[in-house]
C-alpha cells in the first residue's frame, strides 16, 4: 500500500472526514482554553467539570431518545451550572477547594450513571458518553462544534491580556480594578463550553487529557504564552489526526487513540527537554573545567 | 446582559481621568485601620500619613501584618475597621498605587517575557477589549530603560537574577504611572550590588515625586536609606525618624523576645529576627 493510499483510504468514508474535522476543531479549542487550565493549575477542576456534566447529558439522553442535539444543549446547561456551582462552593466554605470539587464531581457523576442506567440498553450509550464517539459525529454536530468553538477561541483572544494578568498576578488585577471575579467566572464558563463541545470526541473520562496534555507539552517547549497556545493547538490537531488514523488501521477506540497520541507527544517533549538541559549542564561544566584548567 | 454592562462600567472606571488629586493633601492617610480574619487580629488601630515623594521603611517581625497593610492600602483587601484615604479618596477609586509582590509569591516559570510583565502595568490605561498602542509600548520601554533592563526585554522572566526581577516590577509600576509604590521585602536575598542598584533607582523615583513604602527586615538599612521608618507588630509601635523609632524600648515592644540588644559603647546594636527567603505573610 502506497503512502497516498494509506492516507486516502479512510477518507472515502464520510464519517471519517466528519470525525477528522471534529477532532481538528476540538483540538484547537481545547488547546487554547487548556493553556490557561495548565498555567492556573486547574487540571483537577477540568476533570471534575467534565464528569459533573453527565447528569445533564443523561437528561438529554432520556428526553431526546437517541437524538444528538438534546445531549449537547442539556450538557451545556449542566456544564455551566456545575462550573459556577463549583466556583461558588470553593469560595464559600471552610472545606478545601479540591475536597469540595471532589464531592460535587463524584456525586454528579454517580447521578448521571444512575439516570442512564434506568434505560435497558444503557451500557453501549454510557460507553459513548464516557469515552467518546468521534466517528458518530453528524453534520449538525460539526456546525455546533464550529460555532461554539470559534466563539470560545474568539472570547479567549479578546480577553487575552486580562486573562494573562489574572493568571500571572491576581493582585495586580485587583489593584488595576479589573473585574477579577467576572473574568474568573468567564474563564470557568469557557472551560465548561469547551468540555461540552469536545464531549463527542473523547468523552467525559478522557476529557481532561484534551485540555491539559497538549498545553502541557507546549509549556515544556516554549517560554512565551502566544507560542504556547499555537504550539498546543498544533499538537492537539496532530494528535487528533494521527489518533484517528491509528484508530482506523489498528481498530482501537478513537478517543483513546487520540489521547494516547497526545500523551506520546508529551513524552517526547519531556524527554527532549530533559536531554537538552542535561546536555547544556554538561557543556557548561565542560567549559568551567576548561577555564579552571587554564588558570 | 449584566456581564456586558459590568464590563462597560469597569472599562469606564479604569480609563477615565484620575480623580483630581488635592495638592497639599497627604498622598496616603490611614486612620484607625483594623483587619480581622475570623478570630485572628492581623492589624488594629493603625493611624499614619504619608507625604508625597517620601520614602518610608515598614519594619516588623514576621507575621506582624506588613503584607496585610500593603494589601489594604492597595485596595485588594477591605479593612474591617477604620479607613484608608489615597489622595483624599477610597483606595478603590485609584489605579495609581502599585503593589510589588514578594519574589517568592511569583511564578517565575510563567511563559511571559520581561516586556510582557511590564506591559501588564499598562492594561488599566489600555482598557478592556483593546490592544496596546504604540505609546503603551513606548512607556514600557522607557520604564525598562530607567531600571536598566532595556537589553533584557525579550527574556523569559525566570532568566533574570533576583535584583533584575525586582527592577522589572519597579518598571511595571512606572509603566502603570503609579504615584505610590508598595514594595514587599524587595531587598530580601539580594546581594549588596543589587541592593545598591535598587536604591539608585529609588533615588530616581524620588525625583519624580513618587512615594515609596518598603517592607524590610534590615534595621540598619532602614535607618540609613529611608526618610522615616514605621515599626509595627499588629499595631503601630512607632513612626518617625529612625533615631526616634529604633530605640531599645520600642524595638523590644515590636520584636519581643526575638530581638537581641547588644550594648556597644554609647549605642545599642539591635539584631532583629532577620529572616528567611520565604517570608510568609510578613
Amino acid at each position: 500500500m502506497s503512502m497516498t493510499e494509506f492516507i486516502l483510504e479512510p477518507l472515502q468514508y464520510a464519517f471519517m472526514i466528519r470525525g477528522l474535522l471534529a477532532a481538528l476543531m476540538v483540538g484547537v479549542v481545547c488547546a487554547t482554553v487548556g493553556t490557561y487550565v495548565v498555567l492556573r493549575g486547574m487540571a483537577f477542576f477540568g476533570d471534575a467539570l467534565a464528569h459533573a456534566i453527565l447528569p445533564g447529558v443523561a437528561v438529554g439522553y432520556l428526553i431526546g431518545g437517541g437524538a444528538r442535539e438534546p445531549l449537547f444543549w442539556w450538557g451545556l446547561l449542566a456544564a455551566v451550572a456545575s462550573s459556577l456551582g463549583i466556583g461558588a462552593i470553593s469560595r464559600g466554605t471552610k472545606i478545601k477547594e479540591d475536597t469540595a470539587i471532589g464531592v460535587v464531581f463524584a456525586g454528579m457523576f454517580a447521578l448521571g450513571i444512575a439516570m442512564i442506567s434506568t434505560v435497558r440498553s444503557y451500557t453501549v450509550d454510557l460507553a459513548h458518553f464516557l469515552f467518546g464517539d468521534v466517528l458518530g459525529v453528524s453534520g449538525g454536530d460539526l456546525w455546533l462544534i464550529a460555532g461554539f468553538g470559534s466563539a470560545i477561541v474568539l472570547v479567549t483572544l479578546i480577553f487575552y491580556k486580562e486573562f494573562l494578568v489574572l493568571s500571572f498576578d491576581p493582585l495586580l488585577a485587583s489593584t488595576l480594578r479589573l473585574p477579577a471575579r467576572l473574568l474568573e467566572y468567564l474563564l470557568l464558563i469557557l472551560i465548561a463550553l469547551t468540555i461540552v463541545v469536545s464531549l463527542q470526541t473523547v468523552g467525559v473520562a478522557l476529557m481532561v487529557a484534551m485540555l491539559i496534555t497538549p498545553a502541557a507539552s507546549a509549556f515544556l517547549l516554549t517560554r512565551r504564552l502566544p507560542v504556547m497556545m499555537g504550539l498546543a493547538a498544533l499538537i492537539a490537531s496532530l494528535s487528533g489526526l494521527i489518533g484517528l488514523y491509528l484508530s482506523y488501521y489498528a481498530s482501537v477506540a478513537s478517543g483513546a487513540a487520540i489521547v494516547l497520541t497526545s500523551t506520546v507527544f508529551f513524552g517526547l517533549a519531556w524527554a527532549g527537554k530533559t536531554l537538552q538541559s542535561k546536555y547544556l549542564a554538561a557543556v557548561y561544566h565542560g567549559a568551567e573545567n576548561q577555564a579552571g584548567g587554564q588558570v | 446582559m449584566a456581564l456586558i454592562k459590568e464590563f462597560r462600567d469597569t472599562d469606564r472606571l479604569i480609563r477615565r481621568q484620575r480623580p483630581p488629586h488635592k495638592t497639599g493633601a497627604p498622598i496616603l492617610k490611614v486612620n484607625g485601620l483594623g483587619v480581622r480574619f475570623e478570630n485572628n487580629v492581623a492589624l488594629k488601630d493603625i493611624t499614619f500619613e504619608l507625604r508625597a515623594g517620601e520614602r518610608l521603611a515598614l519594619v516588623g517581625p514576621n507575621g506582624a501584618g506588613k503584607s496585610t497593610l500593603f494589601k489594604v492600602i492597595a485596595g485588594v483587601l477591605a479593612p474591617t475597621e477604620g479607613e484608608v484615604n489615597v489622595f483624599g479618596q477610597e483606595p478603590g477609586g485609584h489605579i495609581c498605587i502599585a503593589y510589588v509582590p514578594q519574589r517568592s509569591q511569583v511564578d517565575w516559570n510563567f511563559p511571559v517575557t520581561v516586556a510582557d510583565v511590564v506591559m501588564m502595568g499598562r492594561i488599566g490605561k489600555v482598557g478592556l477589549l483593546r490592544w496596546p498602542k504604540r505609546k503603551d509600548w513606548e512607556a514600557v520601554h522607557q520604564a525598562l530603560d530607567l531600571v536598566g533592563l532595556e537589553g533584557m526585554s525579550n527574556r523569559q522572566i525566570g532568566e533574570l537574577s533576583g535584583g533584575q526581577q525586582q527592577r522589572m516590577f519597579i518598571a511595571r509600576a512606572l509603566a502603570q504611572e503609579a504615584e505610590l509604590m508598595l514594595m514587599d521585602e524587595p531587598l530580601n536575598g539580594l546581594d549588596l550590588n543589587s541592593q545598591e542598584a535598587i536604591f539608585h533607582i529609588l533615588d530616581e523615583l524620588r525625583q519624580r515625586g513618587i512615594t515609596v513604602m518598603i517592607a524590610t527586615h534590615d534595621l540598619s538599612q532602614a535607618a540609613e536609606e529611608f526618610d522615616r521608618v514605621m515599626l509595627i507588630n499588629h499595631k503601630l509601635v512607632g513612626i518617625g525618624l529612625p533615631g526616634q523609632v529604633f530605640t531599645p524600648a520600642l524595638l523590644l515592644e515590636a520584636y519581643g523576645g526575638s530581638l537581641r540588644l547588644i550594648p556597644r559603647g554609647s549605642e545599642v546594636l539591635a539584631i532583629g529576627d532577620t529572616c528567611c527567603e520565604e517570608g510568609g505573610k510578613g
